[in-house]
């Protein structure tokens, strides 16, 4: 264990009262919110991502930008887990609004691994992740905009569920690509991820990208029941998958590490042995998934992030000048690089001369990998691969070389492409430390992929 | 990949420029010669095929109804700078 000193836990500006034990820098505020008396969650603990709107108590998206930033209202997620009788903690490290694979990106300075330490948690939701590996909270909300729950997920070895796009509410959720990304459950094992996720699922009239088939006003519209209701997705952690058909998908087995694939193959013996079938398929389309995803996310995080102009709320640029010269000066202290780099190139991407050759194929690659995974479907109940390439990285290992770092989101971007849920579950340790396996299902399909996840545990 | 792959500084002061967000000299070069990489690992989406988009979508309104919002003071808190109640900002070119 890296057994720090609390007083040399990385990373300033941090509020983390002293004599609270948080060794691996997994918090960036600790703050205590008690829930309800009672309730499904009555009595647990849950960790919140510091993107995630909590009412009197700053939310910093892991930004100097939002260092001092209180938000005024409640995410609905953070209601709903009062409700639940959940006691808030705390809020935890993130890469800067989101933007990075291994949490490092955080203006406030790097979370540790708990079971890997000298090794990254994953990112973005790296704290989350974090807290939950080390017992510091009996569960944790994160973000996924690109495989930012299932990566932290598989490298701490908890397990982590991104929803299909439109289950949970985004209200509150400081944006980065709101096409791409949902909030989502980490907890150490596949029932308490159920658990949280039957909390926070259901439609909210304050998103209008929920799921509204159960609204009354809206029940016309629909002939659907809505997922939130008719499920309760605790009760389909049954480990039953006699007969489930699972459907490995090559293309993103053939480029991870061999300590990984080891891993994974074992963790198929073992569905197989619980029942299940396994068969091999293709998806042509995950080749450009990485390219459509981060000129999608760049281009809506450039626009998303424009609000950040420190006079609603923010670092300010002062009064030196006029409005364009402060925004700018306003954004080059208060954004880090990585943030930088993905709002220029993303502005570049929707520039005139370059919208229809990056943004518009973009859209291309991405409905072609939507025709993919249904063709996929069509034959198989769940999808696996490893959910990462590579074990964790060591600290610092991939800061320097920003597209190597997107690689390694090539296994969790298409499933943020197509809207589908997905589930990482643990899959054994190596000595770089844990793998995790991804089963992505089809949409609103979540019961089915954590009855899948359950049969791993 | 080589320097030839580079992006024009110039190109990328420009693009900082229409985004609002100042570069020192050592950003500009760091990011020519990164964007370089990026944008030829991007060039990979002109081989996508076209395929038929089938958007499942429903417009979601809600009535239009007075529904309570933020406090004056709530919206103002987390400004740098208010006067009399509004937002105060630098001006305006």
């Amino acid at each position: 264990m890296a057994a720090q000193d609390h007083e040399e836990a990385p990373g300033e500006g941090r509020l983390v009262p002293d004599g609270f034990d948080d060794d691996h820098g997994a918090f960036l505020t600790v703050e205590r919110l008690a829930g309800a008396d009672d309730g499904p969650l009555g009595g647990s603990t849950v960790a919140v991502k510091d993107n995630i709107s909590t009412a009197g108590v700053r939310t910093t998206c892991g930004s100097a930008m939002l260092a001092d930033y209180v938000p005024p209202y409640d995410a609905t997620v953070v209601e709903q887990l009062q409700e639940a009788g959940a006691t808030v903690v705390g809020k935890t490290n993130m890469d800067e609004f989101g933007m990075g694979t291994t949490t490092e990106t955080s203006a406030f300075g790097p979370t540790d691994n708990p079971a890997a330490p000298g090794r990254v948690p994953g990112g973005s939701s790296g704290g989350s992740a974090a807290a939950v590996a080390a017992g510091q909270a009996d569960y944790a909300l994160g973000s996924d905009t690109g495989g930012s729950i299932r990566c932290p997920a598989a490298f701490c070895g908890v397990v982590g569920i991104k929803p299909t796009y439109g289950l949970v509410s985004r209200y509150g959720l400081v944006a980065y690509a709101n096409s791409l990304e949902q909030i989502g459950p980490l907890a150490p094992d596949v029932e308490g991820a159920a658990e949280l996720l039957d909390v926070i699922a259901g439609p909210d009239e304050r998103d209008a990208t929920t799921r509204h088939d159960i609204r009354e006003d809206l029940a016309e519209e629909y002939d659907g029941e809505h997922p939130a209701t008719t499920a309760t997705y605790a009760d389909a952690a049954d480990g039953d998958v006699d007969g489930l058909s699972v459907g490995v998908v090559t293309d993103l087995v053939e480029g991870a590490d061999d300590v990984v694939v080891e891993r994974f193959e074992s963790a198929l013996d073992d569905l197989r042995a619980a029942g299940a079938t396994v068969h091999e398929v293709s998806l042509p389309s995950v080749e450009t998934a990485v390219q459509a995803y981060y000129v999608i996310a760049m281009s809506e995080a450039s626009s998303n992030l424009a609000r950040f102009d420190g006079v609603r709320y923010g670092r300010s640029g002062g009064h030196e000048g006029d409005w364009n010269e402060t925004f700018a000066r306003a954004r080059e202290q208060g954004f880090g690089e990585e943030v930088k780099r993905r709002i220029l190139l993303g502005t570049y991407a929707l520039s005139a001369g370059y919208h229809d050759k990056y943004y518009e194929q973009a859209q291309d690659a991405r409905a072609w990998v939507k025709q993919d995974f249904d063709e996929a479907f069509a034959d198989a109940d769940v999808l696996a691969s490893p959910t990462m390439p590579a074990p964790p990285f060591e600290l610092g290992e991939s800061l320097s070389d920003p597209l190597q770092m997107y690689l390694a989101d090539a296994n969790t971007v298409p499933v943020n492409l197509a809207n589908l849920p997905a589930i990482s579950v643990p899959a054994g340790e190596t000595d770089r430390g844990p793998v995790g396996l991804q089963l992505v299902g089809p949409a609103f399909g979540e019961e089915t992929i954590i009855r899948a996840g359950s049969a791993l545990e | 990949m080589s320097d030839t792959d580079a992006v024009d500084p110039e190109e990328v002061r420009h693009v900082a420029g229409l985004a609002r967000v100042d570069l020192d000299e050592a950003e500009v070069e760091r990011f020519a010669e990164q964007f370089g990489d990026i944008l030829t690992y991007f060039d990979a989406l002109d081989d996508v095929p076209a395929v038929d988009q089938e958007a499942d979508l429903a417009n979601v309104f809600r009535a239009d109804e007075v529904h309570e919002g933020l406090t004056q003071e709530e919206a103002l808190r987390n400004a740098p700078e208010t006067e009399d109640g509004r937002f105060k900002g630098p001006r305006v070119g």
